[in-house]
Formats: structure tokens, sequence, C-alpha cells
């Protein structure tokens, strides 16, 4: 029994050490992103101004301006990092990232067309936008399906989407009036700038709902990537549990791009990015690499840039995650770790 | 172990695309005995196996535990009394021996009873008649082939199911391990009673092991029965299509087929 103890011991304290240096990293990161830009907080006053002490002026700029914009990038990160790592687990394929299988694509082009051809914005765009995603995700499913679905099979059919998703994003932005093009290029790469209490509250009642159902059904998760057959035998009901979980995982792809944008790369390698930090599947601490990146790739883009440039939010994390990818591709240990 | 659970096919057909592979069987798995399915490639041996296990549904017929067709049992409450270790099962990326153990706990497992000290006692049981306890902390990937069928089976000795089903559990083993990976079965239905039911390719390995013995060939049963009631030069004809001469095992007496082949002869 020790040797059992010690075995889970040494792998529960790595999770631990990572989730809590991964914690700390994101706490500096938001204090930064609070504190920091054309007019700068101190500490002590951010603090008194989140406690709700602070001056009117303080109060304005941190409140109003700077933690709604926070606060949707945490939101977001999560949503796309533990979407991106169930796609993953559940296909059992690092390609398997709803950013490369046409799927936050398909919330794109939805979005598009709303701004540019029905011309509208705020909340009806993101509503185009999640619609979107589900049409895309249940297109990709209904064509994979044969008896039972293979990732392998997901994957090429999502990648076949993709393309025709974007085929008919540039037919709309080639047609469209420059400036509107401009504002949904804007959308298309990803965007946190000017986010309103609303917009957050809208993404945090999402996000609240789903994640708790990816708790509930997580140790199914954890019995799929067995294979089926072996989770047949230990009594999981493999289909209706794969449907779910895929459901929650497009759900929660589908909400972070409604409300940001298709922020390149988060969803593909949060996944991989934790599986490093501790191995197996973890989804805590993907959702925490997810939040980590956003926040940070948006801290970056707004204060970091030299000259002072500001740049949406996905120009970042795709300059900093594909790198990333490639490095991890070529240094990865074993055949299937990615 | 006190009482003993039936396992019966009545009338069965598995179909794959619609075509039959096999049609109208009828099975009977003794209960507490080790029970091993032999027979040509694509006899339908693994199909059978899979249709037991529940991962098939009967084109025609049924499959019973305890008298009550597998289908209309809770999956979890089926999963502890039926398990199963596949032939080419899936461990993923990373996981350590001691997680992918303890996996096979899930179906004694509800919202708020995980963890228990039921849990932990099952899983460390399962390590140490595996001899892998020592393994524990390792990752299975890294593991040789021998020991990694060792953690299989000690994934699915932790489901502690009444009734065990194995497909071809010894295939890609050296005969070291083949011989370990059956001692292990073996001790395993003496010592806790649990019904064995496995596919093998080595008849003689069968014929050691099996208390009960199925013959396939083409979809239907040749024969069945105790080895040495089943295992004649007539019955490795039908199955396999090859001359051969059934001599008794020098250890053990159980019978042992010895093919001839095109360029040998008998004497």
């Amino acid at each position: 029994m020790s040797a059992l103890v010690a075995a889970r011991a040494v792998r529960r304290s790595r999770a631990r050490l990572v989730t809590i240096v991964l914690l700390g990293a994101v706490l500096v990161i938001a204090a930064l992103s609070l504190a920091v830009g054309a007019y700068s907080v101190s500490l002590p006053d951010l603090l008194a101004t989140l406690a709700g002490q602070g001056n009117s002026k303080n109060e304005f700029i941190v409140l109003r301006l700077r933690l709604p914009r926070l606060t949707m990038a945490v939101l977001a990160g999560l949503a796309f990092a533990l979407a991106g790592a169930l796609f993953q687990a559940l296909l059992g394929n690092p390609l398997a990232s709803p950013d490369l299988i046409g799927i936050t694509g398909g919330a794109s082009v939805a979005a598009v067309f709303a701004i540019l051809v029905l011309g509208l914005s705020g909340f009806a765009v993101s509503g185009f936008a999640f619609v979107g995603a589900l049409v895309v995700a249940s297109t990709i499913y209904l064509l994979s399906w044969r008896q039972g679905i293979a990732g392998y099979r997901f994957v090429l059919v999502g990648i076949g989407i993709a393309f025709m998703v974007q085929a008919a994003l540039g037919y709309l932005l080639t047609r469209a009036d420059v400036r509107d093009a401009q504002g949904a290029l804007v959308w298309m790469v990803g965007s946190l700038s000017g986010t309103l209490w609303t917009e957050v509250a809208v993404a945090a009642i999402s996000v609240g709902v789903l994640v708790p159902a990816v708790i509930v059904l997580a140790p199914k998760l954890r019995m799929l990537q067995l294979g089926d057959d072996t989770a047949r035998g230990l009594g999981v009901r493999v289909d209706l549990s794969r449907v779910l979980l895929l459901a929650v995982a497009v759900a929660l792809a589908a909400v972070a791009t409604a409300s940001v944008g298709p922020i390149a790369f988060v969803a593909f390698v949060a996944g991989p990015i934790a599986r490093r930090l501790v191995p197996g599947t973890s989804l805590v601490p993907s959702a925490l690499v997810g939040v980590l990146l956003v926040s940070t790739a948006d801290f970056v883009s707004q204060h970091l840039l030299p000259g002072g440039v500001q740049v949406p939010v996905g120009i970042i994390t795709g300059a900093i995650g594909a790198p990333y990818l490639l490095w991890l591709l070529a240094t990865r240990r074993s055949r299937g770790e990615a | 172990m006190t009482e003993s659970h039936t396992l019966t096919a009545r009338e069965l057909s598995l179909a794959y695309d619609g075509a039959d592979i096999i049609d109208h069987l009828d099975v009977s798995i003794p209960p507490g005995s080790i029970t091993v399915i032999v027979g040509a490639n694509a006899c339908g041996k693994s199909t059978l196996l899979r249709g037991l296990a529940r991962l098939m549904k009967p084109r025609v017929g049924r499959v019973e535990v305890d008298g009550r067709d597998i289908h209309s049992y809770p999956s979890k409450q089926l999963a502890r009394l039926v398990g199963l270790l596949p032939q080419h099962p899936v461990a993923p990326a990373g996981i350590t021996v001691a997680d992918l153990v303890a996996r096979g706990r899930y179906p004694h497992q509800g919202w708020f009873a995980r963890g228990t000290a039921a849990d932990d006692a099952a899983i460390a049981h399962a390590l140490e008649q595996t001899s892998t306890t020592e393994l524990a902390g390792r990752a299975v990937e890294e593991l040789s082939g021998g020991q990694r069928q060792r953690v299989w089976i000690a994934m699915a000795l932790a489901q502690e199911p009444e009734i065990l089903l194995l497909d071809e559990p010894t295939t890609f083993l050296d005969v070291t391990h083949q011989v370990e990976v059956l001692d292990l079965l073996m001790h395993l239905n003496k010592e806790r009673g649990t019904t064995v039911v496995m596919v093998l390719h080595d008849l003689n390995l069968a014929a050691r092991y099996a208390d009960h013995l199925i013959v396939m060939a083409k979809g239907a049963i040749v024969a069945s029965g105790a080895p040495d009631e089943v295992i004649t030069v007539e019955t490795v004809r039908a199955a396999f299509d090859l001359e051969s001469v059934v001599i008794a095992d020098p250890v053990c007496g159980s019978p042992m087929v010895v093919p001839i082949g095109r360029f040998h002869q008998l004497g």
C-alpha cells in the first residue's frame, strides 16, 4: 500500500505545485494589468480601489475600464483552454482543437456575416457567433459519424470544414466596404479592447454554467481515454458521455469566441503546455495556462510593444503560440505526447 | 466467493455491417472455471467474446448474466459483474501505473464515494497480485510488454468483476511472459473463484489452462467441453484444417497438439 500512496503523493504534489505557481503568475499579471497604463495606479491605491475605498478617478480607471477587460481575458482564456483540452482528450489528437477544425472559424463567419451583411453590432454579433460555432460542430459530428466517432476522421472532416469557412470569410470580406471590413477584421483577430461589464456578465454566467458541467463529466472523460472498449467494459455509456462532453466543449469554445472573437492558438496550446507541466490530462492546469496566456498576451499587446503600438490580443497569442508549439513538437519526449 | 454467476448466450447472432459473423450460437460458461475459446483466424472467436462483453448488440438472440439480458443492466452494475480486457487497450499519454489501475474502480464509485478505503485496498491488492506494486509510480509507456500486460490485468482486477473476459491476453508476449500471465489468471480463478473467459491462440497453452474449451470454426462451435475430450485429431482437422498428432503434455497430461505439415511425416 505504501508504494501506491507514495506514487500518488508524488503526482499530487507536482500538480499542486504547478497549480500554485500558475495561480501566482496569473495574480501578478492581473495586478499589473489593473495598475499599469497611460495612468498608473500604485499597488496600495489599487488594493484600496478594489476594496471599494479608492478615489473616484482610480475607481473609474480600474473598475470601469481595466477590470472588465481583465475579467473577460480570464473568462475567455479559461473557456478556450478547457474547450481545447476537452477536444484533444476526447478525440485523442492534439490537432483536434476547436480553432484548427473550423469551430471558432464557423463562429467568425457568422459574426462577420452579422457585421457586414446585416449591419449588426454588440450582443447580436455574439449571438450569431455562438450559433455559427454550434452549426459547424454539429456538421462535423454528423459527417464524421460512422457507427461511432473516430478522432482522426473528426479532425480530417474538421480541417476540410475549416477551409470552407476560410473561403466564406474571404468572400464576405472582399465584397464588403473597406471600413466595415476593417471592423470585421478586428473582430476576427480577437480583441478585448472596450469590454463592458454587461458583456462580462453574459460570459461569466455562461462559463459559470459550463464549468460545473465539465467537473461532473470529467470522470467519464478519464475513462473514455482508455479506449471505447475498455471504457464500456468499466460501465461507461460511451456514446452518450462523448456527445455530452463534446457539447460542453463546443459551448465553451462558442461562448469564448462570441465574447472576444477567435483568439488564436489558446485552445490549441493550453492543453499541451499543461501536459508538459503535469503528466496526464490535467484540466485545471490547462485552464490556468489559458488564463495566463490570454491575460499576459493582452498586457503585452497594450503596453509592451515597441513604439507604444497597440494591437488586438489575438495577434500576440498567435505570435507566441505558434513558435511555442513548434518547439514543443521538436522536443517532445515520446510519441503521442504533444 | 460463495455465489457464482452464470454467463450464457442464447441463439446469439452478431453481425458487422449486416454480415453475420456468428450465427445462432448457444454458449454456456461454467461458473467459477476457466473457459478458453480457440479457433483459426477469422472464426469469430473475438466477435463472440465482444458479444459476451456487451461491446456488440446482438442482431438476434441475447446474452444473459444470471438469467437477465446484459443490455438491460445499468452499465455500472453490469461492470461490477463482468470485466473486460480488450486486445488493444489504450493508455493515455503520461499516465502512471497507479493512476491506470485506479481507473478500474470506476464502476464502484458514485458522486461522493470516490477514493474510499475499499478503493485503495482493491488497488493495492491488484498491484500486489500482479507484482506491479514497485511499478506504481512509473509511466505506463515506459514499461516492457510483459509489465504493461500485468498492469492492464491489475486494472481489471481492481474492478473486482465476478466474470473476467480477456481477448488474447498473451499476444505479443514471449513464452515466459505468456506463462506468467496465464499463471496469474489461474491463481485469480483459484483464489477468488473469478470466472475467467479468454480467447487464446496457442492451442497447447489453452488445453493446459482451460477447464472448459470452446473450439470454433466459421462462426460456429465445433466442439466444447473438457480439453481431453475436445482436443482430438478430428477436431483439430475440422477447426484448423491441419493434420496433427495429439499426445499427452509431459508436464500435466493435458492433450498436446503436434502439427505435421507438408515436409514432415509421422515416424
